[in-house]
């Protein structure tokens, strides 16, 4: 390569990127607005800050699962030079317990000990060597109690409790839901399968980790800069816990570097604005390492998943009958929200007329359970899609024919008895795969292999739903400036963690005021100066702020237009268009700027806003008003059909993936590069999620909180993914769009285990299918020479 | 630990700085000198995120230590960019959509570099292979794979006119 040929002049990159000279289109792969900063390194993520005179904070933590804390002794910190102070619980003016639904979590310990990631004292240090240093220096007493480690054993009565005043022994959240004839129809069924799933805790690894900054501003109010999914619900949490006025605390989310669910929720805010509150002044940053990330980060719930599944003789699916419990850690987090759309997703996106599905999300002293990508679906899409399969091979039919005879259509009712009022493309979804290549040429596929490799195939079909359910309210406030130079101002209410909704923000806003992206600015989330819009996660973020910011905008164009018709005598806004820059006359021809227009309006004119709240189901499926609360059930639903191609290694073990599909109805697409970007990115999780990721805990404590024994998939060990949206319009959604940030990352576990039994005629119930369980599932199988699923 | 006097080229410019020896290079870029562009994930090797250009060859910055790089050439993200120009790599990675989160991204683009400058015109499996030390949470890799891939190609068709 020339070095003169390497470099490309800015000034084309920046055409390039913004497109400065066109409006961005819906339905357009407009180039990322973050892009060009990103690849240039000058973003500036919540870790990147390093101020003047700023103090380093970092936290000591338990270490140990279950324990009554004893003593905190700090006097050898104390003579560290360069140690500053150290707080505990005593120091917090508040209530000392943060949570999203059930505030059960305490800032800094403050009776015992929960889980090995609990936070006992905040330390203040000069700088980053001095702060390990402290943290070193400080030792705990505790009195040990005996650790909760297994989810159904700490159902049993008699066994230890993790939080003694909760008023169902160790259980956070249950529910139960009973459909048509419950699982009294097994007897009508000709076929019926059962089998017990279990899945891993699963690790978000974000690049970044948890980090943020802080300090106190002139007025004396609290100011943190924080990587975070959620600043406005941070803002209540970090107020209530310090006991502040939720007005004396300001929240301010950048670009995250990855959240994923992990950011979902407060992580670091609470301990950088006590340290704020302690520094004299100095502002105050802090960072976790990434062990620290692993210890104290929430993870995806394991799951243990028991399940029946009966059909007729025609394959029509007839009756499910699921147990379910969820490993939630020591603290609700998310946990029970988890538990319920679990729930709601258990019996996949098919008819079934009699269900009976009960769940368990119960406390341990193991890691914390929380929000993932995917939200509880991941886990139940894996046994269902799973038994599915059993089910079609037991009954010789088919897999693709056995889900395109059950699989929901408009107007059915899901498996908790939701009629499906919404777009439901999931037999586009299957029809189109079963078109595909990849399908059609499967057996071709298979059968042109090397001695000792099998290869396979597997389906998943998938649903996840949008939102926060019946009872939260899922809104989201859009506020749209014309700047007194006359460009637009956009006031972002959802942080952009990666998934890339500025630039859906941008091409909305230049799409409906015809304006070039260089005339639009966009503002990150800040409770000071954006709307409170709700968190970044529930594949809402588009949705609803899409839906609210389209309002904005279309209100701040009619009241330029009005304005403009005023101005240049025009008899009514249609004879007006917006141009870039200005506003044209369709009769005369005559522009004016916008800046001109600008001067006409007055400051309050120059901003509308303008509230969205997403519609929820009216039926009631059921009289638990904590489900409810959780969240059950939803009324928008994405899909997807997905096909995984392996290749199984018969001498060690390992499964390949080779080629992957995804087909996914997840409305209309406003940006096809950034829709592929979230398949991609989701499919990539979930192949982790198959293969090799498990957080390992024993007795309470990590194995592997490290990148090099935690393994992440490598660009090896993701394949070439073929990616088609079936784009059917959702009345309800903006231009049509519906979510798609968490859909595609529930297909691979079960397409991938499904597509090794195909191979293998084995089926691995455990996962992640690690070479070490399928080469032992291969040879128990060559031992008894049959398969080894659990039939009934 | 007292401090030492280091001298090397930094992003094309001779500088001199006093780092302890053992200061982490990482942390010499990031918070010595303000370039944030080199990011750091996990501290050990691991992931990629902190890659530098140590004489053109990509090294991982949270491993090296600031009097490992007396009288070297380093080049971070930040100094891709020349005469007001950015670089191929970076404009491909734009145009195909190889960033999301954009944390993994300034080490992906110089471990590219790197691997780009030993195979001129790799294939798809050998730009998996080249950055399997690279992690990614956000984008599966295959549009960085896109990236990389075009930027290798534009380079053969320029030469070639």
């Amino acid at each position: 390569m020339k070095e003169s040929e390497r470099h490309t002049p800015i000034t084309d990159l920046l055409l390039a990127q913004r497109t400065h000279n066109r409006i961005l289109s819906i339905g357009t792969s407009a180039p990322r607005v973050d892009a060009y900063d990103k690849v240039t390194g000058r973003v500036e993520y919540a870790s990147d800050y390093y101020g003047n005179n700023v103090v380093w904070a970092g936290v000591k933590r338990a270490g140990v699962p279950h324990a009554r804390l004893k003593t905190i002794d700090s006097s050898r910190a104390e003579k560290h030079p360069g140690f500053i102070c150290v707080l505990t619980h005593e120091n917090v003016s508040g209530t000392n317990r943060q949570g999203v639904v059930k505030k059960d979590q305490p800032v800094l310990v403050d009776d015992k000990v929960r889980y090995c990631g609990d936070a006992i004292a905040l330390v203040l240090a000069e700088n980053k060597t001095a702060l390990k240093e402290s943290l070193d220096l400080i030792t705990l007493d505790f009195i040990s109690l005996p650790p909760v480690l297994d989810v159904e054993k700490a159902m049993e009565s008699g066994s230890p409790l993790v939080h003694d005043n909760n008023s169902d022994g160790n259980i956070l959240l249950k529910g139960e839901l009973r459909i048509g004839l419950g699982s009294a129809a097994e007897e009508e069924c000709d076929f019926l399968v059962e089998a017990c799933f279990e899945t891993q805790r699963q690790e978000h690894a974000y690049l970044e980790t948890e980090a943020g900054w802080a300090y106190m501003d002139e007025d004396g109010r609290l100011v943190i800069v924080c990587s975070t999914q959620t600043p406005f619900r941070d803002r209540m949490e970090v107020a209530e816990s310090l006991g502040l006025d939720t007005g004396r605390v300001r929240i301010i989310a950048p670009y995250t570097g990855g959240a994923f669910g992990g950011k979902d929720g407060v992580t670091l805010q609470s301990f950088l604005g006590l340290a704020a509150l302690n520094t004299k002044g100095r502002p105050v940053k802090m960072c976790w390492d990434r062990e620290e990330s692993f210890l104290a980060g929430t993870k995806r719930h394991p799951a243990r998943m028991y399940y029946r599944l009966g059909a007729k003789k025609d394959g029509s699916l007839h009756c499910l009958d699921v147990r379910l419990y969820l490993d939630t850690g020591p603290y609700d987090h998310l946990g029970g929200v988890v538990l319920a759309q679990a729930l709601e997703h258990a019996g996949g996106p098919y008819r079934i007329p009699n269900v009976v599905l009960r769940g368990w999300c119960v406390y341990t002293n193991n890691p914390i359970g929380g929000a993932f990508r995917g939200f509880g679906v991941t886990q139940v899409t894996a046994a269902i899609e799973q038994i599915m399969d059993m089910l079609a091979d037991r009954m010789d039919m088919d897999p693709l024919e056995l889900r395109l005879k059950n699989a929901l259509k408009r107007g059915d009712k899901n498996c908790v008895g939701k009629t499906l009022v919404s777009s439901t493309g999931m037999i586009d979804c299957l029809e189109i795969l079963s078109k595909h290549s990849v399908w059609t040429e499967r057996e071709t596929w298979k059968r042109s292999g090397v001695p000792f490799r099998q290869r396979g195939v597997g389906l998943a079909a998938v649903m996840q739903g949008l939102g926060y359910g019946p009872v939260v309210p899922d809104y989201a406030n859009a506020k749209v400036e014309l700047t007194s130079e006359g460009n637009i101002r956009v006031y972002c209410g959802v942080v952009d963690m990666g998934q890339g909704n500025d630039t859906a923000n941008l091409q909305i806003v230049s799409h409906i005021l015809g304006q070039n992206p260089d005339r639009i600015e966009l503002v990150q989330p800040d409770t000071d100066r954006t709307l409170p819009s709700g968190s970044a996660s529930a594949s809402r973020c588009t949705y609803t702020f899409g839906n609210a910011l389209i309002g904005a905008a279309t209100t701040l164009m009619d009241r330029i237009l009005k304005r403009a018709a005023d101005f240049m005598m025009a008899a009514r806004n249609e004879e007006l268009v917006l141009v870039p820059g200005g506003v044209r006359c369709l009769l005369t021809g005559h522009e004016i700027p916008l800046s001109k227009i600008a001067k006409l309006l007055s400051h309050d004119e120059r901003v509308a806003t303008h509230h969205f709240r997403a519609p929820v189901a009216t039926e009631v499926i059921t009289t638990d008003q904590n489900l409810r609360l959780h969240g059950l059930p939803h009324t928008i639903f994405s899909y997807a059909a997905h096909l995984a191609c392996v290749e199984v290694d018969e001498l060690t073990g390992k499964v390949e993936i080779k080629r992957y599909l995804a087909v996914s109805d997840c409305g209309k697409v406003l940006n096809p590069q950034i829709f592929e970007q979230q398949i991609h990115g989701g499919i990539a999780q979930g192949i982790g999620y198959a293969l090799s990721e498990d957080l390992e805990v024993l007795e309470g404590r990590m194995l592997n909180s490290n990148l090099s024994t935690y393994l992440l998939p490598t660009a090896e060990d993701v394949p070439e993914i073929y990616s088609v949206a079936v784009e059917i319009y959702e009345p309800t959604g903006p231009f049509g769009l519906k979510g798609v940030g968490e859909i595609s990352t529930n297909g691979p576990l079960p397409a991938v285990s499904n597509a090794v039994a195909d191979a293998c005629g084995i089926r691995v119930h455990q996962s992640p299918l690690t070479p070490e369980r399928v080469l032992g599932a291969i040879l128990k199988n060559r031992g008894r020479g049959e398969h080894v699923e659990d039939h009934v | 630990m007292s401090t030492l006097r280091i001298t090397f080229r930094l992003n094309r410019k001779e500088i001199q700085i006093e780092a302890a020896p053992d200061r982490r290079v990482s942390d010499v870029l990031r918070e010595d000198l303000g370039l944030t562009g080199t990011k750091e994930s996990c501290g050990a090797g691991d992931c990629g995120a902190c890659t530098i250009l140590v004489d053109g060859e990509s090294r991982l910055s949270c491993l090296m230590l600031a009097a490992q790089i007396q009288g070297h050439e380093i080049t971070t993200i930040e100094g891709l960019a020349k005469d007001q120009r950015v670089h191929l790599l970076q404009k491909t990675f734009v145009e195909h959509g190889a960033i999301q989160c954009g944390f993994c991204t300034p080490g992906i683009v110089l471990a590219s570099l790197d691997l780009l400058k030993r195979n001129p015109n790799p294939t798809r499996a050998q730009i998996r292979e080249g950055l399997v030390g690279n992690l990614c949470r956000c984008t599966g890799y295959q549009k960085i794979v896109d990236a990389v891939q075009a930027a290798a190609v534009s380079v053969q068709e320029e030469e070639s006119l």
